[in-house]
């Protein structure tokens, strides 16, 4: 594909990375238009290798589930020079076989699963094909990575799980789920920084504040970062809450 | 004394914004600020501030305000009824504001978003970078009768009072966009129908976005289903599930799952921010081109908003107290109307 097809705008073409304007001043690197594991993986990768690349025009930078963000300045470069460059980037390697290099970090963030801090863990259980003890043992089993930040401030979407949780979005939308829950849907968590409606299924909370304007930096976790969930009682939960640290209990191990 | 802004009263929507907190989108975080960029603009044009400061901004209601030391004050972005110890004042303009002397500011008679500025700007703690009140992100708190809030020394107070022309962005019109990266989930025939609809604000609306409304509609994508989220950024116009339009303003969320048709342009913005409930509203596709040409000649005019500003002439008509100026005795040298 020419770069010039590559800019036009509004084409969609699921079988090849695309470079796409966003914006006046960014460039959309799209993988995939959906959240194919190959392309999280890629996103994953390409921005990793952004981040060491020499791009001194490139002023923002940030992965999403399946794309990457690049945002340029307009005083040092045209959108089409930034577009050949971050092309030239892109040519370097195979994406569909790429794979995110090894985390700096690993988070370990206490969890309470089911009960009043996880009201929809049953359903999602049953939906996955299993009870819900081997559900939580599952999920505390993996080591979760940041797929991407955003939404609201702060707020991680982590995954991938496996397969049997690529559950759909619920019909009826939960009006509200409390700060700290940790809700399931499509093979991916998200940790809510804030009280918010959602169609994800709430399956735990914790006590882990992801936004946290007064500290520096104001966002503890980083796109890359690998995170265990670690399960402890409900009794426990409610008493790390009631303790109002913003930490919740995490502990973050440099793994370099 | 120190220099204060005193908040007698304050209508619900009225919080402190400057120009918000730029290149955050990797922690989740949308640039908030003032939903009418323009307006800054033109009160620090209005001020001789060499770039915008901390204003308030009121949505829809106003307030009654008191400062404690001399400072000249500018009223910038949706026109508002406002006086100065009853006597009416100016839009789009600045004022001396004495100590003592109450500043009321009521209802919008058109657009939604009015600034009040004050020469040597607020001087509230910054939080990450900006004094903005992000409430989506929890940032900073709308603001309440009784409260003081600290402000910059005026530099110059005795700097006359000054006006600019300001062209009519209050009451919707036609929005330029451009095509982004999902507008190929539509098909062209709902772009084209879309083009070409009329689209009225409706009465959902606040800094994360407004919902629009249409006889002609809805927009639906033909690609929908398994899409994964993607960013998201102030301008766009997503379609919700029932393919109505929602243009994402300031405070918008960063990543999102409707599909979106396009993006407003940036100097666009004030114009969807301030159109109010019932404004009729169109929307015009300009390629890239087009669209960087545009935003050049914007900031062009941005730069040239300070030698646009000229003397304030007030209008005897707003003035309730003309029959105490002693207009017809001798000689005169004919600038009595002239607030200097």
């Amino acid at each position: 594909m020419s770069l010039q097809d590559a800019l036009r705008l509004g084409s969609v073409d699921p079988d090849h990375v695309q470079i796409l304007p966003f914006g006046l001043d960014g460039v959309l690197v799209r993988f995939a238009v959906t959240a194919e594991p190959w392309a999280t993986q890629a996103a994953q990768a390409f921005h990793d290798y952004a981040r060491s690349a020499d791009l001194p025009f490139i002023c923002e930078r940030a992965p999403s589930l399946s794309s990457v963000l690049l945002r340029f300045d307009p005083a040092q470069i045209t959108r089409e020079a930034a577009a050949a460059r971050i092309e030239s980037l892109l040519d370097a390697h195979d994406w569909r076989k790429a794979t995110p290099r090894a985390p700096e970090r690993l988070w370990t963030i206490p969890v309470a699963f089911g009960g009043a801090h996880g009201p929809d863990l049953e359903a999602a259980a049953e939906l996955a094909g299993m009870r819900p003890e081997a559900a939580i043992a599952e999920i505390t089993g993996l080591e979760l990575r940041v797929l991407a930040i955003g939404f609201a401030p702060g707020q991680p979407y982590l995954g991938l799980l496996p397969e049997a949780w690529n559950l759909p979005r619920m019909e009826q939308i939960n009006p509200q789920v409390p700060k700290g829950a940790i809700a399931l849907a499509v093979r991916q968590l998200v940790l809510f920084a804030n009280p918010s409606p959602t169609g994800w299924r709430q399956i735990g909370r914790t006590a882990f504040a992801p936004f946290r304007p007064e500290a520096e930096p104001a966002v503890p976790l980083r796109a890359g970062d690998a995170l265990r969930l670690s399960a402890v009682s409900g009794d426990e939960m409610t008493a790390l809450l009631d303790r109002g640290d913003p930490a919740g209990g995490a502990l973050c191990e440099s793994v370099t | 004394m120190r220099p204060e802004l005193i908040i007698h009263s304050a209508g619900p929507g009225v919080s402190v914004q400057d120009l918000g907190r730029p290149g955050q989108i990797s922690i989740g975080l949308s640039r908030g600020g003032a939903a009418d960029r323009r307006a800054l603009f033109e009160a620090a044009a209005l001020l001789g501030q060499p770039a915008p400061l901390a204003a308030l901004e009121m949505a829809g209601m106003g307030g009654s305000f008191e400062v404690t030391t001399p400072t000249r004050i500018a009223l910038t972005g949706a026109p508002m009824e406002a006086r100065l110890d009853g006597a009416a004042l100016a839009w789009h303009a600045s004022h001396l504001l004495q100590p003592g002397q109450r500043l009321t500011i009521s209802g919008v008679r058109a657009g939604s978003y009015g600034y009040l500025s004050v020469a040597g700007g607020l001087r509230t703690e910054p939080v990450m970078g900006s004094r903005s009140t992000h409430l989506v992100a929890g940032l900073g708190a709308a603001l309440e009768s009784g409260m003081t809030l600290p402000l910059g020394e005026d530099p110059a107070p005795d700097r006359p009072a000054r006006s600019l022309p300001v062209a009519d962005r209050f009451s919707g019109g036609t929005l330029r966009y451009i095509h982004g990266p999902q507008t190929g989930y539509f098909s062209g025939e709902t772009v084209a129908r879309f083009d070409s609809a009329k689209l009225i604000r409706s009465a959902t609306g606040n800094r994360q976005g407004v919902k629009l409304e249409t006889e002609t509609g809805p927009f639906p994508p033909e690609l929908s289903g398994g899409l994964a989220s993607d960013f998201i950024q102030e301008g766009d116009i997503q379609m919700t599930g029932a393919g109505l339009p929602f243009v994402l303003l300031c405070e918008c969320q960063t990543i999102g799952g409707y599909p979106r048709i396009g993006t407003v342009l940036p100097c666009d913005l004030p114009r969807i921010a301030q159109a109010p409930p019932g404004a009729l509203l169109r929307f015009q596709a300009v390629d890239l081109a087009e669209a960087d040409q545009i935003m050049r000649s914007d900031a062009r005019e941005i730069d040239a908003l300070a030698g646009q500003t000229t003397h304030l002439i007030r209008d005897p008509r707003l003035m309730h107290d003309l029959l105490s100026y002693q207009l017809i005795s001798g000689v005169t040298a004919g600038r009595e109307l002239e607030e200097e």
